[in-house]
């Protein structure tokens, strides 16, 4: 039936376009879990890092910096600024309630917002093109495809990433450290696992992640302004959520399925009508979470609450 | 039978003093001392509530002090992190056993390293827990949420013991167990004298702590109430008059 939008929509093109997006969301998912896991705070913030990140793609491009100098600054100043908020404000917030961390996350986010905002401005317009990284949004044809070059880069890069990390949890130390920390906290300690040691590295490969994705972000929307990365933020920690936030591949996939789900739902609507599309999302998260309310990955009963 | 001789030898292995803790309003510990000797195992028991296990949870900077000392060969550890407290020689085997469950058995006794003072022996040190329980030797693919409860306090035991600690701290580690378990992490406890380890042991079997340890306090309302040895082991009207008073 090709009168039928939803069908006729799941051509290999959407496939691809949405695989791409599912790709970064399940990064951004992964870079939420992590600090969740060990800090069990969701780091509302954690946009506002990826638009710093933007941000400085688009201010080296500007200066006339070369892409890999720019794409360096991008994950030097995300790392940084990661770094600050973890000492300046989620150590010593670190024994307060869930909730108190979680409202601090917003105020760190609108804070990072409007300083940004007081930046953008300097040349009376909001937003900044980042032209240098523009080029990796061509399309390529592959298989009489029409594949943007940033769609493999995200794939290929998501990839490495959860690799890389699925190696360091599971074969290293610290990865055991981590995944003792996440589980059982205060027993962890007892046992001599140093917490600013195992939540420094958590903060850390978050905050790498975060840059990568604001390289791939500022490919597909080269004007970077405040609310950059917001909208994605949101609907990641929806994503992360529906998934099953207490364990990092239920995150993960959550992420991607966020990200695979809009991309599809993207291609099935008609163009008239695409206003509708977080109206759709939210939704289906809404039906998932009515009948799976632990996860849609988590195992059955074993929601957080019930696990300590 | 002397330990790895820590540098002042006069000092004994853990000793606290006038140790006082408060849960807000409530006060847990009202002037508690206590003194572990070299190699010496010393029973720690007592009602519900009498101050056991917060004796332990201070001990390990998992709550904080209002006043009182505690010193490990002499060092005063107050105020101290836990992971730098679990990093300075003394190991704690917690109530429960809290065994991580969705790791494996191999990963529960491997986290128990990042307790060790040195980088190097932990190996030489996972290999000879895998001799005194070759039973985590077996099962060291297999998830520790799979084992007995015996098996998990093994697996509890073992993980203190590779961090190579001087002083080894257990909370009710027959809590729950059969008969014959129960033997079985006694035998442990004694392998564990013969280490030169000294022990401070939380039990609620009165009589076969006080029968097995070298000296038992008695801890009644957050302070010690008897001091007793194996020789009193039989004395149970001392005891019973003890636990009511």
């Amino acid at each position: 039936m090709s009168g039928n939008p939803l069908l006729g929509a799941l051509d290999a093109q959407t496939l691809v376009d949405a695989v791409g997006l599912g790709a970064v969301y399940a990064l951004m998912a992964v870079g939420i879990g992590l600090v969740f896991g060990v800090l069990r705070l969701v780091n509302f913030a954690y946009g506002q890092l990826i638009m710093a990140g933007a941000y400085t793609l688009a201010f080296t491009s500007q200066a006339g910096w070369p892409t890999w100098a720019g794409i360096a600054m991008c994950f030097v100043v995300v790392i940084v600024l990661s770094g600050v908020m973890d000492r300046l404000v989620f150590r010593p917030l670190r024994t307060q309630s869930p909730a108190v961390m979680l409202v601090t996350t917003f105020a760190i986010a609108f804070l990072l917002q409007s300083v940004a905002l007081l930046v953008d401005v300097r040349d009376d317009t909001i937003g900044e093109p980042a032209a240098s990284v523009a080029s990796l949004n061509q399309a390529i044809t592959v298989w009489g495809l029409e594949v943007r070059k940033v769609t493999i880069v995200a794939v290929v890069v998501a990839a490495v990433a959860l690799s890389l990390l699925a190696l360091l949890l599971t074969r290293t130390r610290i990865g055991l450290q981590m995944r003792a920390a996440a589980t059982d906290f205060a027993t962890a300690r007892l046992l001599g696992v140093r917490a600013n040691t195992v939540i420094a590295t958590a903060v850390l490969l978050s905050a790498v992640i975060a840059a990568a994705v604001s390289v791939l972000l500022t490919v597909q929307n080269p004007l970077v302004a405040p609310d950059f990365a917001l909208k994605e933020t949101i609907i990641v920690l929806v994503g992360v959520v529906v998934g099953g936030i207490d364990r990092l591949w239920t995150a993960t996939l959550g992420g991607f399925a966020i990200g695979f789900a809009t991309g599809v739902i993207n291609g099935a609507l008609p163009t008239d009508k695409t206003v509708f599309l977080p109206s759709v999302v939210f939704a289906l998260v809404i039906l998932v979470l009515l009948i799976r309310p632990s996860g849609l990955f988590a195992r059955g009963g074993t929601s957080l609450v019930e696990r300590v | 039978m002397m330990s790895e001789a820590p540098a002042q030898t006069s000092a004994p292995a853990l000793a606290v003093d006038g140790l006082v803790v408060r849960y807000g309003g409530v006060t847990a510990l009202r002037g508690l001392d206590l003194e572990l000797g070299a190699g010496e195992i010393v029973g720690l028991i007592g009602p519900n509530g009498a101050g056991k296990s917060t004796t332990l949870h201070a001990i390990m900077g998992a709550v904080p002090a209002h006043a009182g000392e505690i010193r490990l060969a002499g060092k005063s550890l107050r105020g101290r992190a836990p992971e730098a407290i679990a990093r300075s020689g003394i190991a704690l085997v917690p109530e429960g056993r809290r065994i991580f469950a969705e790791l494996t058995v191999d990963e529960n006794l491997r986290l128990g390293l990042s307790g060790r003072r040195t980088r190097d022996g932990g190996e030489e040190a996972v290999e000879r827990v895998h001799e005194m329980f070759p039973i985590l030797r077996d099962f060291r693919r297999r998830h520790a949420g799979t084992l007995s409860g015996g098996q998990q306090q093994q697996l509890a035991i073992g993980r203190a013991l590779v961090a190579a600690p001087d002083v080894l701290l257990l909370d009710e580690p027959s809590l729950g167990l059969a008969p014959k378990i129960v033997d079985v992490v006694f035998d442990a406890l004694g392998e564990i004298r013969r280490r030169g380890i000294s022990v401070l042991l939380v039990e609620q079997r009165a009589q076969r702590t006080v029968a097995f340890a070298d000296r038992t306090y008695l801890l009644a309302n957050g302070e010690v109430r008897l001091t007793l040895t194996p020789a009193d082991a039989g004395d149970t009207d001392a005891m019973v008059h003890a636990y009511l008073s």
